[in-house]
């Protein structure tokens, strides 16, 4: 498919002008001005709104798991990962690992 | 060992810890779900590779599922590439080395994201100036090949598994930024954000799906700005 090829250059290409913007501006302007937190904001609340979707109403193959199972595996991730003095991977294996033993029981 | 060849080495056995642990699962997340919607191996590598952001990658493929244009597409993934600017402008004085051109700087900011430019910042005042970096490109590079590989296994594994595991691994890359997100607030403002964010994402997911990503980043990010300015103005 030449269509998806192109279409993934293009995130490549704009991702990239970011960075390479990052080199050609760096120590010319300041970083904390209003607009670099406006930018932020937009980024984060993007990130996070789609996080949020595919939890709530998911495609594909997630779409098979009950959404309270989805909601409890993402708070067992949360608690792990405090309990394990933030250790991301323990988090992030916890609330794998409790998707998919709350699935096998309910398949019992 | 020259210095250079010590920073290198540095930067490839300090990124083969946890760095490279909590990276692989998120790719092998991310493999799983492009075999899902039905990239080839190499497509889900060289996605890796050239865009070089989680985020960017997952709202590449998620938008594709629900039938988004392509322009709606390029303008999501590069708009949540923004946090790069600021990323870059700080960590490009602290690796500054007047020998070298400034093309070195642009390649080396092919490989900046979030884990390895964190390092980088950390690790960056205890090193001699020449040493900095060789060793934000030698634990950046492992970085992309440590995921490059985990992408390649998580494509794998969605075909090899039974439903219940794969199911698993398509949890991986939400529960990921899940945590990530909410472990890593450090200001108000971001965290403003991402309390509009993840209200705004699933409404407007109702409303139009295609442009929900877009729409949801655009009104809750604007929203919380706003509130955090409006706010200070009246505690000021």
């Amino acid at each position: 498919m030449p269509e998806l090829w192109l279409l993934v250059f293009a995130c490549a290409a704009g991702t990239y002008l970011w960075r390479g913007l990052g080199v050609l501006l760096s120590g010319r302007i300041k970083v904390d001005s209003e607009l670099f937190n406006w930018i932020a904001c937009v980024a984060y609340a993007m990130v996070a709104g789609l996080v949020m979707r595919i939890i709530a109403m998911p495609t594909g193959m997630l779409a098979q798991s009950p959404l309270v199972d989805r909601v409890a595996a993402c708070a067992l991730a949360l608690v792990a990962y405090y309990m394990s003095r933030r250790n991301l991977f323990v988090g992030v294996c916890s609330g794998v690992a409790a998707l998919i033993v709350s699935g096998y029981l309910r398949s019992l | 060992m020259s210095l250079q060849d010590s920073g290198y080495r540095l930067g490839m056995v300090e990124a083969l810890g946890v760095p490279a642990a909590v990276l692989g699962a998120g790719f092998i997340g991310y493999g799983s779900l492009a075999a899902e919607s039905g990239y080839s191996i190499w497509l889900t590598v060289v996605a890796t590779i050239t865009i070089w952001a989680l985020p960017g990658q997952l709202i590449l493929i998620e938008m594709q599922a629900v039938h988004a244009s392509a322009v709606a597409i390029v303008l999501a993934v590069v708009f949540s590439g923004a946090r790069f600017l600021p990323m870059t402008m700080s960590l490009m004085p602290v690796m500054h080395d007047p020998r070298r051109s400034r093309l070195t700087g642009y390649l080396a900011a092919l490989l900046i994201a979030m884990t390895s430019w964190a390092a980088a910042m950390r690790r960056s005042p205890d090193l001699p100036r020449p040493q900095r970096l060789p060793y934000f490109i030698g634990f950046a590079g492992t970085c992309v090949a440590v995921s490059a590989a985990c992408a390649v296994i998580g494509h794998y594994l969605a075909g090899a598994f039974p439903p219940l595991l794969r199911i698993g691994f398509a949890f991986l890359t939400p529960v990921y930024f899940f945590v990530i997100l909410i472990g890593d607030v450090r200001t108000r403002l971001a965290a403003l954000a991402l309390v509009c964010g993840a209200l705004a994402g699933p409404l407007f997911y109702l409303v139009n799906a295609q442009w929900s990503v877009l729409l949801a980043g655009f009104v809750g990010g604007t929203v919380a700005y706003l509130i955090q300015r409006w706010s200070r103005r009246t505690h000021a």
